[in-house]
């Protein structure tokens, strides 16, 4: 990239402020356009696999085989109005869908996409995701309590707490993803699962943790079967019935952000990232399979994603009190013994930590 | 092994949720249902009750006598006659009106009629685009039957076995 901006004609004249600027720029607007391109097939899979499993072939008109089904869609949308409700409060009411999709779109500035690909390596990055996704909540919690409207504002109540109590089951067992690669950067955490066969990753040792994760992401996000924010039957939308056209598409764009965010994190936390699995097998030699990339990273994401879509295929709503049960009782809980488990293992040196 | 400490391993390993994804992994390659519909279609019976129709015998002349044992029988009251003499001097409707907003496709008209003049044919695939479009004429039945003839005297034979 920095080198198709040095073949402009008067780069070099440009101040080195706006060179850098520049070099950022050229790097943020690839990654918010591929991710942009994810989201919207992201909901074609959706409707596809749920679908498939529903026995029925899903959305096949548009296009061949109804490819381009998520381009007529937002081309609805746009020519939607956005309807704002008369006693709404209009600033914040506009405002919700930004905070909910900046955030969304802002954690992907420390994903390692491979080795030597991260737009910000920064050493606090597991930190910042952290932040950054609990940021994510203020857009629900505005778009329900700006909305003026009852179902609205109980969508965002639920979400709320919902979110704030799975954070701390994600943020315990991050922890321990912490503890067993002693880095917040995560790129490092990536580096500290290399040197081995899947079986070195993160996945093994830290099994509860990894399942924990995966399932407190799952509800972070708002999605079945913990997506009592927007139940159909009880609260017909949640938190976004008022929204309508682009204000609407934003928010559901934001939402699938987040969740090819989680599928990746776990990716990177559990999953070795860019690892290849084959990496140490000689049958496969030096074909792209045993070779670390991005390819081995998005593979292990839409593996997750396709988890997404298959729960939600799956399992019906859990009940509002049932899931603050799981939240508080089982998985802060699990997670808390298995980081002294970890604790044990570090300290009596087995498993990943033997020397 | 106690049955708490089964639940508890039940539990603790998502047995039963990892049970119903075993289920719809295995739906998900199970041949689909979808009939892309107006490409295929699913097959039709003879009995099929769709559009009315008025049928005539060979020679062109009107089956139906105006005995209005349909307007009798018609549960919805959809059908409205009138009778009077004919030119020739035989007994014919002089308006033969189905409400097909009223009708329900029973089929009971077709069952009552003496001479197998009314008859519901296979056509399910019209629309009305104005207000009385609704209103099938003696003419507009007449029409449907003069056009579908063929079709109707076949599929009558392929239902008669069992009449």
């Amino acid at each position: 990239m920095e080198a198709l901006l040095n073949a402009l004609p008067g780069w070099e004249l440009l101040p080195d402020t706006v060179q850098t600027v520049g070099v950022i720029v050229a790097q943020i607007v690839p990654i918010l356009i591929a991710l942009t391109l994810c989201v919207a097939y992201l909901t074609y899979a959706e409707r596809k696999v749920i679908g498939y499993i529903q026995n029925r072939i899903g959305p096949n008109r548009v296009g061949y085989k109804g490819l381009l089904q998520p381009f007529a869609d937002v081309l609805k949308l746009m020519l939607k109005e956005v309807v704002i409700p008369t006693n709404s409060n209009r600033f914040l009411f506009v405002i919700a869908p930004l905070l909910a999709i900046i955030p969304a779109f802002a954690t992907w500035a420390v994903i390692p996409f491979t080795e030597n690909f991260v737009l910000a390596d920064i050493n606090a990055g597991l930190l910042y995701v952290l932040a950054l996704t609990s940021v994510g909540v203020y857009g629900v919690i505005l778009a329900g309590w700006a909305s003026n409207s009852k179902y609205a504002f109980l969508g965002a109540m639920r979400s709320a707490a919902q979110i704030v109590a799975y954070e701390i089951a994600m943020g315990f067992a991050l922890v321990g993803v912490l503890m067993a690669a002693g880095s917040l950067n995560l790129s490092d955490i990536v580096r500290a699962q290399a040197g081995g066969t899947l079986m070195s990753w993160f996945w093994l040792p830290l099994l509860p943790l990894f399942v924990v994760y995966f399932i407190s992401g799952i509800a972070e996000t708002n999605r079945a079967p913990f997506d009592v924010a927007e139940g159909e039957s009880e609260i017909v939308a949640g938190f976004h019935v008022e929204y309508s056209g682009m204000a609407f598409a934003v928010f559901f764009l934001a939402e699938y952000a987040n969740m090819i965010l989680i599928a990746a994190l776990t990716a990177l936390f559990f999953l070795g990232g860019w690892l290849s699995p084959f990496a140490g097998l000689p049958v496969l030699g030096d074909t792209f399979l045993a070779e670390s990339g991005f390819f081995w990273f998005a593979l292990k994401t839409a593996l997750f994603l396709f988890c997404f879509l298959w729960f939600r295929a799956t399992f019906p709503r859990y009940r509002y009190d049932q899931i603050m049960r799981l939240g508080w009782k089982v998985f802060i809980p699990v997670t808390i013994i298995w980081i002294f488990v970890l604790g044990g293992m570090v300290y009596l040196e087995i498993g990943p930590w033997a020397r | 092994m106690s049955s708490m400490t089964r639940s508890f391993f039940k539990t603790y390993f998502l047995w039963e949720l990892l049970q119903g994804l075993r289920l719809t992994f295995r739906n998900l390659w199970v041949r689909k249902f979808t009939v892309a519909y107006p490409e295929e279609k699913t097959p039709q019976s003879p009995r099929f009750r769709g559009l009315h129709a008025l049928r005539r015998y060979a020679n062109g002349e009107e089956r139906c006598i105006a005995c209005k044992l349909c307007e009798a029988v018609c549960p919805a009251l959809a059908i409205t006659i009138e009778s009077s003499t004919g030119p020739d001097g035989t007994r014919r409707t002089s308006r033969y009106d189905i409400d097909l907003f009223k009708c329900i496709y029973c089929g009971f008209c077709e069952e009552a009629c003496p001479v197998d003049a009314i008859v519901e044919t296979r056509i399910h695939e019209y629309h009305m685009e104005r207000r009385g479009e609704n209103i099938m004429s003696k003419d507009k039945l007449l029409a449907v039957g003069d056009r579908y003839e063929a079709m109707i005297a076949a599929d009558k034979a392929a239902d008669a076995r069992y009449r």
